[in-house]
């Protein structure tokens, strides 16, 4: 016998043998009902249990990417400031985030799916177990017991199908929600401790740290750079501090150095020619 | 017929596309047997996808019992194995 066959047949029977059980099937009809109501309040939590966790998700989503654009942020921070290595540090740590945050963005589609889907069942079944209800009061109040059981029987296996259907789909929901608390769980243990630091930004980060410290170090090398160049005679310290603020310009930049050295080498201008190792320096750890 | 998608409601699906269906239901009851995921995944998304655009959806608030139910769309081999349940495989 076909599967598909076999199926619908396993669900009749299940309808059919509470049927036969009952002494008067227009009982049957008012204990089906309430079960009917169970089962839409059951759903309806369904639905809002699956929600709740959807927007966990997107919680947790918007935290994983907020962390994400803060490393890349330090990444260019640091690259500015010549530390490549700090800069492959955040950038390393950012591509961990990334793998987590294409993991929740795949657990959130699901999630929406399956709330969408048990959204779908839960208006379904309202409008069946409605329509139940109509259809119950009409036989009780027309049909004698013996009646009863002949009138009810296709509504009956009806509404017991589909409750069955619905109370299955409401199961599997419920399975996948359990399943992705645990790993929602790890994401959240993830994000409070030091490993993906504070998203408020509280607390400083090692990366933060050290880009700080440099900071101020080399705020007091660019003050020193410009007060250099007040000093000195204006065309050779121009590019010496521009040197940090882009790539564009490093052909006219390169040209500019070389002719500074070239007057270096004479003698006559001590001062330029210890600016010129620096931007040099600077520009070979790049 | 009413076929029912579990999980996705009821679609009346004219009688002249039995044989189709009767089919592929074939081809999903051999993956069954053979233990074939990826057959059974690639038939039952077939099977469904045929009932979706040759049925019409069965109205909210009518109460009708099915004539064929089909598994729900992620539903693994197991699942189905253990929804026909002491059945086993082999028809009775």
């Amino acid at each position: 016998m076909s599967i598909m066959k076999r199926m619908a047949d396993l669900f009749r029977a299940k309808a059919n043998t509470a049927l036969d059980k009952a002494e008067d099937p227009r009982q049957t009809l008012d204990y089906s009902y309430q079960k009917q109501l169970e089962l839409l309040t059951k759903v309806r939590r369904g639905v809002a249990d699956v929600a709740t966790s959807r927007k966990r998700i997107e919680l947790q989503l918007q935290g994983l990417q907020g962390q994400s654009e803060k490393l890349a942020e330090q990444a260019r921070k640091a690259l500015s400031m010549n530390r490549e290595d700090l800069a492959r540090e955040a950038l390393s740590r950012k591509s961990g985030l990334e793998q987590q945050i294409v993991d929740l963005k795949t657990q959130h589609a699901n999630l929406q799916g399956e709330e969408e889907k048990l959204t779908l069942a839960s208006q379904r079944l309202q409008a069946k177990v409605e329509s139940f209800r109509t259809r119950k009061e009409t036989i009780k109040a027309n049909y004698t017991a013996a009646e009863a059981q002949t009138r009810i029987g296709e509504a009956f296996s009806g509404i017991s199908e589909e409750m069955s259907d619905v109370g299955l789909a409401v199961q599997r929901a419920e399975d996948k929600t359990a399943q992705l608390q645990a790993r929602s769980g790890a994401i959240d243990e993830l994000l409070a401790s030091g490993a993906l630091d504070d998203v408020t930004g509280s607390q400083k980060d090692d990366i933060t740290a050290e880009l700080e410290r440099m900071a101020s170090t080399s705020d007091v090398e660019s003050e020193l750079a410009r007060m250099k160049a007040e000093i000195g005679p204006g065309p050779d310290a121009t590019p010496a501090i521009e040197s940090g603020s882009g790539n564009a310009q490093a052909p006219g930049q390169t040209g500019a150095t070389d002719t500074a050295s070239a007057p270096a080498t004479s003698g006559t201008q001590p001062a330029p020619s210890s600016d010129a190792p620096a931007t040099h320096e600077g520009e070979g750890q790049r | 017929m009413i076929v029912r998608i579990a999980g996705e409601g009821q679609y009346d699906v004219d009688d002249s596309r039995l044989d189709e269906l009767n089919q592929l239901d074939g081809a999903i009851e051999q993956a069954l047997e053979a233990g074939d995921e990826q057959a059974f995944r690639s038939t039952l998304t077939t099977l469904l996808g045929e009932v979706r655009s040759a049925g019409t959806p069965v109205a909210e608030d009518e109460i009708v019992p099915s004539d064929l139910l089909l598994p729900h769309a992620e539903a693994t081999l197991d699942e189905v194995r253990e929804l026909l349940g002491e059945e086993g495989l082999i028809p009775g």
